[in-house]
């Protein structure tokens, strides 16, 4: 495990070698890149163009492919009046689904991370294989039961019923189970001689220990929760408690009428932009804890 | 997997590992098993009372011509997703990988996707193939190619494809970039003395130092492919033109949900969930041993 956060960061040697090319082959290479980060990007671009001009000149094509000045006026509608519901209200409940699955993954799973690295226990294989067993249970897999349940408990339209059934995942209990295990046992056995309580050890000595690795977990959670599609879907019936991800596919109209595109782009720029910060902000942690957490 | 030191008593520990047991038993076990057990059961018509029918629902599942369409077009539709986002992705690693200057800018750039959620990429990638206002679909028309996904399933899913590897291709690039890092240096270096070109050295020697790589990278777009594109799937076709684009998980949603036929979409589940504990075990497997030449 310990080699895939090697790869993360060696780096190659700085000094060209006699493998790099130089001239036109170099310049080659960064047309080619261009062209492929031209391909990767346009969607994106085509969406901030149209998210800037009128209905009119997207309705009749092709639409121009450099930004218009409706920009102000087009985010504005889609913020405060939205199609069924504004904007600002579904990035809100984005947010606090988001951050609600982020903190709340991170808290149970480092507590538990905790109690199963340095305690023995009765039934701590058992539980142990329990929690492990989640990653193979997607939501995706039981979303009819799983329904069934969150209805049962009257959580529907409810930021609990967005929450909790996303927040129990093996995933980032293994990975500080990981980190746990490369903390040295020094350390434990010192605080064990001072006579400080495990709680404290955990609180003045794990968690402090544990940031980077927090850090990165939290922004591959937080992306996590802000992408979820398919759940909201089922348990927002109301446009309020709709989360801006799910939400935008209920902005198309039903029947033949024109969507409203500038307002539906604008909407769609919006949805990305969080993660995107997000992401871009934090890029090594989250190349690190990326290639870590999933190897 | 346990420490040398550990702390006494196991009251404590008990109430630490709670939360998460409690949530995953409430939210995963328990309706893991419903699924199970509503599978064995047809409810009558009217939803008043249920009739246990053992195996019938997988049989009557299996022989059913649609869900087995289903089976088809989620094989076909995943092999595609991994081809096109992780062929791409390895190219640009490569070409990334060459570049001592800019490589950080590029893979600034070549990141945003991975944070775009299918279910917005589903919406980007409609509006530009959009039968009356798409960009793309637009210029096809003028090249004499009349694009419409709507009725003609191919394109359908190509579209599909395509918008659901496209955010993938970032975080393949990612891996893939991490492991070109990797490759030691020395051992291309006296490959080029000995005259092996770029792309001799690159099958030869960089492409089965990946191979690890590219093993997990297979599993685990294979996963995303068959359980995160429900929002690409839902955005752009809704499952069709026809049945082209239902995929299994769609179909447990169509079925399900707007079906109502809780029986067969308990049995899907079940299916389901073997599929994905196999693709989870192979996964570990790779990762454990690890493939090396």
């Amino acid at each position: 495990m310990s080699d895939a956060r090697d790869t993360a960061v060696i780096k190659n040697d700085p000094l060209p070698g006699m493998v790099e090319k130089k001239g036109s082959s170099l310049w080659l290479t960064h047309v080619l890149m261009l062209i492929g980060i031209f391909f990767v990007f346009f969607p994106i671009w085509l969406a901030f163009v149209a998210s800037t001009v009128t209905q009119e000149a997207i309705v009749t094509p092709p639409m121009p492919l450099l930004p218009g000045d409706h920009f102000l006026e087009n985010y504005k509608r889609a913020l405060f009046s939205g199609v069924n519901v504004p904007v600002s209200t579904m990035l809100l409940n984005s947010l606090v689904m988001a951050m609600g699955i982020a903190i709340g993954k991170i808290i149970i799973s480092l507590l538990s991370a905790f109690a199963i690295v340095y305690f023995r226990f009765p039934g701590k294989s058992l539980f142990f294989w329990m929690i492990f067993i989640t990653l193979m249970l997607p939501v995706e897999v039981r979303i009819v039961p799983t329904y069934e349940v969150v209805a049962g408990f009257g959580l529907l339209n409810s930021y609990s019923g967005l929450i909790f059934p996303l927040i129990a995942s093996a995933t980032a209990t293994f990975l500080f189970r990981q980190f746990f295990m490369t903390i040295p046992d020094e350390l434990a056995e010192a605080a064990r001689v001072d006579g400080a309580r495990p709680m404290r050890f955990f609180m003045d000595i794990v968690v402090p220990m544990s940031r980077t690795n927090i850090a990165a977990l939290f922004v591959i959670l937080f992306i996590y929760g802000w992408n979820q599609y398919l759940w909201p879907l089922l348990i927002t019936t109301e446009p309020d408690m709709n989360t801006i991800v799910m939400g935008i596919k209920q902005m198309f109209p039903s029947g033949d009428d024109t969507a409203d595109w500038p307002v539906i782009m604008a909407t769609s720029i919006l949805a990305m932009i969080p993660p995107v910060i997000v992401v871009v902000s934090m890029q090594k942690l989250f190349v690190s804890g990326l290639v870590d957490s999933e190897k | 997997m346990e420490k040398r030191v550990t702390f006494n008593g196991w009251l404590l520990p008990l109430c630490l590992i709670f939360p998460q047991i409690l949530i995953s038993a409430v939210f995963f076990f328990y309706p893991a098993g419903q699924a199970i057990w509503q599978s064995l059961f047809i409810p009558d018509p009217f939803g008043l009372s249920t009739q246990f029918v053992g195996l019938d629902n997988f049989e009557y599942l299996l022989s059913d011509k649609f869900y087995r369409a289903s089976f088809v077009t989620t094989a076909i539709f995943s092999s595609l997703v991994t081809i096109v986002s992780m062929v791409p992705a390895l190219f640009l690693a490569v070409l990334a990988d060459r570049l001592i200057k800019g490589a950080g800018t590029y893979r600034t750039l070549l990141i945003w996707p991975y944070a775009v959620a299918p279910a917005i990429a589903g919406v980007l990638w409609l509006f530009m193939f959009n039968t009356r206002v798409g960009v793309v679909s637009w210029y096809l028309g003028q090249l004499g190619y009349d694009w419409n996904h709507v009725l003609n399933e191919t394109e359908a899913m190509g579209l599909v494809v395509v918008s659901s590897a496209w955010g993938r291709i970032s975080y393949n690039f990612l891996f893939f970039y991490a492991a070109l890092q990797a490759v030691p240096r020395s051992v291309i270096e006296a490959a080029a003395i000995d005259g092996a070109r770029f792309w001799r050295r690159f099958f030869t020697i960089v492409l089965p130092l990946l191979s690890p790589t590219t093993f997990f990278l297979l599993v685990v777009n294979i996963v995303y492919a068959f359980f995160e594109t429900f929002g690409v799937i839902h955005t752009i076709t809704s499952g069709g033109p026809q049945q082209a684009t239902t995929i299994l998980v769609y179909k447990v949603f169509k079925d399900g949900f707007v079906g109502q036929d809780l029986g067969s979409s308990a049995a899907q589940s079940v299916i389901l969930l073997v599929v994905v504990g196999t693709l989870t075990v192979l996964q570990f497997k790779f990762v454990e041993k690890k493939v090396h030449y």
